[in-house]
């Protein structure tokens, strides 16, 4: 990590420079989220984020207990895409252990993932803006937000926390109410869209904070390792879900929305393009869904594999989350390491913070929608 | 012309007596109803419902949240500039009484009126940077530094549009030429004159939001930004600096910030009522009622503009005073002073 900041603090503070400490405990650090910042006035001259305040040995768990055990802490790692994560593991153990998955569980799948989505983006939306003083959007994209977790919570039996997937399959079915109450979401959401869009997008205050503040270039970005929505918003159109398709991703016909600007603005475009065409997939799923079962005739107790390493990657609400599993052969795993998103965008912190002004630093973290749990794990 | 306090009770010490009563009552009131005001409005605007339990409607919240507030614990924090940290609240606080007192709310009686009570206001209303300067810095937090340092960049940036801008106003006034019948005789419409601004505006009948619209737009964004309200809340902005100034104010001391912000809010608003919008002028309604409607209107739009934009960044603040307000101002002081001279 930098230690420009603390390379700094033994030499001892320059003339008119001072330190801030910022977080763990502050109103907009998404969590426990702490900046070293040495400053200049209202200039941020270093900048060096500390992390491990949510730390919850997650990947330390997965070694001393078996895989259907580890299914509940994959919703945990990052509490905003619970259901991708944790569909995800299940995804991941079915690949190591050559599990069929039934066409109806599949396509379920895909739709409370894409729920989750955007139940994530609108979650980001109104943070985002409450970060910028906006503090009206947040309760409209939280209102939008509760029917979701209305939904996903009718059907799994938890808002945030779902543990929904196993392993060749899903714990339960989805019936018409629930059909009938995405399809009128999808309709509120797309009829709510163009008030964000007269509310926040088209604000001059909003643009002249958002337009060329925080610019992550695509070289920045690849050597960070940055993906998602921020990679997206610097112009390489990769997503996991194009690029190496997975579940059935692939039957659908949806976009990848890139900018170029690579500025807090462009991560906020390609982020409400992104809840149209997540909208798009739920439809496509919904118009073909297919009948049968929903998961295998035969309930897998034990997982069993050929020792060996895994992996496997999806497309999280906040970019590429991939599981590299070790297996011994046994019900447990030998190692599992998680590779989440948000820790590699925050780890281009330090060059994007340097320079920039205190409520930059806000408006920055914001856009990039950091989860600070995941990043600890 | 109203007759004040002084000329119903000769001795003054009944007469500050009854003008400091009255005017505390009144700012309590209003902070009490500004602060239960918000709360429904922003509701309003945020599709909630806003405080229901207390009393009807929750009119009585503010009522229990100021108990509460007198009920806590103060805090007082290591290492604080002693002095600076106690006397603060007080100093943002006391000017606010001073300035409230100089509104002419009626055509009949006011509890003070002088010739010099335009630039008492905006005297009143510099002292806020100095008590909101002691208390960041006092407080020996860097949040409340930075926040105090904003604030005094920011108040004095945007007292320059907001008294150019009244400026052209009082130009008008005084080129009016009006006179006003007192009980000893006739008296020259004054433009300093809080009570007299009001008067001519009322005499012809015009109010200066029709001859001075840009001014009345560059006063009211200054009053914004002199009263801390969003989207030129940089001083406090929570999002950035917690709490700003007063993160480290507690309880009943806190209180006062809090009352001074929602009374500065007040003052600003009936200072422009009384600039732009004809003071207590209106048919029907008796003098007083139209003032407070007015004014009121005009605090309905702060806090209607504070729940729909976001907020600015500190530069672009800077940016706005004095690259687009202060030229503004000047021009529109330029001309209407032109104007003056020629018609």
């Amino acid at each position: 990590m930098n230690s420009g900041v603390l390379d700094t603090l033994q030499r001892g503070v320059e003339e008119e420079t001072y330190y801030l400490n910022m977080g763990p405990q502050h109103p907009s650090m998404h969590g426990v989220l702490r900046l070293l910042l040495h400053m200049r006035g209202e200039m941020v001259l270093e900048c060096e984020p500390i992390i491990g305040y949510a730390h919850r040995a997650h990947e330390k768990m997965a070694e001393n207990r078996s895989y259907i055990q580890f299914l509940p802490n994959t919703s945990r790692i990052d509490y905003l895409s619970g259901m991708i994560y944790n569909i995800a593991f299940c995804q991941a153990i079915e690949k190591m252990a050559g599990i069929d998955v039934p066409e109806r569980a599949e396509v379920i799948r895909v739709i409370v993932c894409e729920l989750n989505r955007i139940q994530s983006h609108l979650l980001w939306f109104g943070t985002f803006l409450l970060d910028i003083g906006g503090i009206t959007p947040f309760l409209y994209c939280f209102d939008d937000r509760e029917e979701i977790l209305g939904i996903l919570d009718r059907v799994s039996g938890s808002r945030l926390t779902y543990s929904y997937g196993r392993f060749g399959g899903v714990t339960a079915d989805i019936d018409d109410v629930f059909i009938s109450q995405t399809r009128s979401f999808l309709d509120r959401l797309r009829g709510r869209l163009p008030m964000y869009e007269g509310l926040v997008t088209k604000n001059v205050i909003f643009r002249d904070r958002c337009k060329g503040v925080g610019v992550i270039t695509v070289d920045q970005a690849r050597a960070y390792g940055v993906t998602g929505p921020v990679l997206r918003a610097s112009g390489v159109a990769y997503d996991v879900r194009k690029a190496e398709p997975y579940g059935v991703y692939d039957r659908y016909d949806f976009e990848i929305p890139t900018r170029t600007s690579g500025d807090c603005l462009a991560r906020y475009e390609v982020r409400v393009a992104e809840m149209e065409q997540s909208c798009r997939i739920i439809e496509q799923a919904l118009d073909a869904l297919p009948e049968g079962a929903i998961e295998p005739a035969k309930m897998v107790k034990k997982v069993k594999s050929a020792a060996g390493e895994y992996y496997f990657a999806v497309e999280s609400a906040r970019g590429h989350f991939g599981m590299y599993i070790v297996s011994d052969g046994t019900d447990v795993a030998s190692r599992i390491k998680l590779r989440t998103p948000s820790f590699s965008v925050m780890s281009a912190a330090p060059d994007v913070l340097k320079g920039t002004m205190i409520a930059d630093v806000i408006a920055i973290v914001g856009s990039v929608d950091v989860v600070l749990p995941e990043i600890d794990r | 012309m109203p007759r004040t306090l002084l000329d119903i009770f000769p001795n003054p010490l009944i007469a500050v007596g009854i003008g400091i009563t009255a005017v505390m009552t009144v700012l309590s009131v209003n902070t009490l109803f500004c602060i239960w005001f918000e709360r429904k409005v922003s509701a309003w605007i945020q599709l909630r419902m806003g405080p229901m339990e207390v009393g009807f409607h929750g009119t009585m919240q503010t009522v229990a949240d100021m108990v509460k507030l007198l009920g806590k614990q103060l805090v007082t924090p290591k290492g604080i500039d002693k002095p600076l940290y106690h006397l603060a609240p007080i100093v943002v606080f006391a000017p606010v009484v001073a300035a409230a007192s100089l509104m002419p709310f009626s055509e009949s009686v006011a509890i003070t009126n002088t010739n010099i009570g335009l630039v008492l206001v905006f005297m009143f209303g510099g002292f806020a940077s100095i008590g909101i300067f002691m208390g960041g810095w006092g407080s020996n937090n860097k949040y409340a530094l930075l926040g105090a340092m904003r604030s005094v960049a920011q108040n004095i940036s945007y007292e320059i549009p907001l008294i150019l801008s009244s400026l052209s106003v009082v130009l008008l006034v005084g080129a009016m030429g009006r006179e006003f019948a007192v009980d000893g005789g006739v008296i020259q419409a004054n433009g300093m004159n809080l009570a007299h601004i009001t008067g001519v505006q009322a005499q012809r009948g015009v109010w200066f939001l029709l001859l001075q619209p840009l001014a009345f737009i560059i006063f009211f964004i200054a009053v914004l930004a002199e009263t801390n309200r969003a989207p030129f809340d940089i001083p406090e902005a929570e999002s950035e600096l917690i709490a700003g100034f007063h993160t480290e104010y507690s309880g009943m001391r806190f209180g006062l910030f809090f009352f001074a912000e929602f009374s500065n809010m007040f003052i600003g608003a009936m200072v422009a009522t009384i600039l732009f919008l004809g003071g207590w002028d209106g048919p029907v309604l008796p003098g007083p009622a139209w003032f407070f409607l007015k004014t009121y209107f005009l605090v309905f739009c702060m806090m209607w503009i504070r729940w729909t934009y976001p907020r600015l960044r500190f530069d672009q603040l800077m940016t706005f005073a004095w690259g687009i307000l202060v030229p503004l101002s000047i021009l529109n002081l330029l001309i209407t002073a032109f104007l003056v001279k020629v018609f």
